[in-house]
């Protein structure tokens, strides 16, 4: 009887849209501009980039609770340097567990785990929600960012590897009689730079749709 | 010496931080809107990058990787401490930007306040943490190789949000389709900008 009505406060209508509104209309990549920095470099392959969106929300999600806990005690001088901190443990448990378990990928990912520390999501939603609100909303908000933060780099990463490799998941999706036929893989999409202008058609999709969210 | 011009230019043209890795693009983005403060803040990452990167490689040095404290007792020489690697360069980081904020609020009020909230964001910039962290493991040996790489990799994030900021101002008097206006045509030009960076590729000096 408690369980089930403290359920409903726990999951009401306002916390999930805590959860959801990241995904458009307030997309952290898209609509925020925090995240760019790690968001492109492993977007190559469709792997990485979803070991990567795993791990952003995980960080994002705990270090939001744990600041959102912590709130009340931390004194606001120091306040970047206990969130860092806490960012910082977080993102080595995420590292040492991946090269537990995903030795190859976390290889792949190279330096970018480690840059998750700086990644301005986390940092961002920390100052802009955790320092301010409770800590069960203040998780959902972590967890709405990392996967709106995740399907951007989904996408980006899908459009990347079936142009520039012609694969998904390493698996060859482009039949061999494409390639017989004269098609071939358009390298530029492996290149860095195409990460960026992918990212840009997306944004000019995205605004075309919400036409609030157009820039003066 | 050879070897150090060489792993200059390359930090500042093939390995660019902005166009080869993404680092520090939130900085990136979004003070790149007038060619006067983003030099300012170029100018800022190059000096915080000189400064935090080759502390950061003495520590890796003589107290984190594998058998690095050897220097101290004998005993120690079994220890690997690496896993503690990110949480040192981010507190070194943090620290020496503090610092800088304090250096220039004192000497120079006008860049000071110019560059309003985003000096301490430095600190949360990717560019300087993934400068440690290449650094780190691409093994660079000796400290003139880490000055060199730290001040390759400053000038060319330096060089690359001047260039954004220059052509933004005149973005302003172009007609971009509406929903591409701001971030979306920001991305795209920084993505021409890399593809016109790739010609330094494969070049060997």
């Amino acid at each position: 009887m408690k369980l089930s009505s403290c359920m409903k406060e726990w999951f009401s209508a306002k916390n999930m849209k805590l959860v959801t509104r990241p995904f458009g209309s307030d997309n952290p990549i898209t609509v925020q501009v925090l995240g760019i920095c790690s968001a492109l470099a492993v977007t190559v392959k469709l792997q990485p980039a979803i070991v990567m969106a795993l791990s952003v929300t995980v960080v994002t999600a705990l270090s939001n609770l744990i600041i959102s806990a912590l709130r009340n005690t931390i004194p606001p001088r120091v306040r970047i340097i206990v969130q860092l901190t806490v960012i910082a443990t977080l993102v080595i448990l995420v590292d040492q567990v991946l090269k537990a378990v995903a030795y190859e990928v976390s290889k792949q990912l190279s330096v970018f785990v480690g840059l998750i520390i700086t990644n301005c999501i986390v940092m961002g939603r920390l100052e802009a929600y955790a320092m301010a609100n409770k800590p069960w909303p203040s998780f959902l908000d972590g967890l709405g960012n990392g996967i709106g933060y995740g399907m951007i780099l989904v996408i980006v990463a899908f459009v990347r590897e079936l142009f520039g490799s012609g694969t998904l998941f390493g698996f060859r999706v482009v039949p061999e009689s494409f390639y017989a036929a004269g098609y071939s893989n358009n390298g530029l999409f492996i290149l860095p730079p195409m990460a960026l202008i992918v990212l840009g058609i997306i944004i000019w999709i995205h605004r075309s749709l919400h036409r609030d969210l157009i820039e003066k | 010496m050879e070897n150090l011009f060489n792993l200059f230019v390359r930090s500042i043209f093939v390995d660019n931080m902005v166009f080869a890795y993404f680092l520090g693009m939130c900085s990136y983005l979004a003070i790149s809107k007038n060619v006067k403060t983003s030099f300012g803040l170029g100018v800022a990452v190059v000096f915080v990058m000189l400064i935090t990167m080759p502390v950061n490689f003495l520590i890796n040095k003589y107290l984190l990787s594998a058998g690095a404290l050897s220097w101290l007792s004998p005993a120690l020489s079994g220890v690997d401490l690496s896993f503690l690697t990110f949480i040192m360069f981010i507190a070194v980081i943090a620290a020496i930007v503090q610092l800088v904020e304090m250096v220039v609020e004192r000497y120079s009020p006008a860049l000071y306040s110019s560059l309003g909230i985003f000096l301490p964001l430095i600190a949360v910039n990717c560019a300087i943490m993934g400068g440690s962290l290449f650094m780190q493991e691409r093994e660079y040996q000796t400290l003139a190789e880490t000055v060199t790489f730290a001040a390759g990799s400053g000038i060319g994030w330096c060089l690359a949000i001047v260039g954004i900021a220059a052509i933004r101002e005149k973005l302003t008097y172009s007609q971009v389709p509406a929903p591409l206006k701001g971030l979306g045509i920001a991305f795209i030009v920084t993505g021409l900008m890399g593809i016109s960076f790739m010609c330094f590729l494969g070049m060997e000096l």
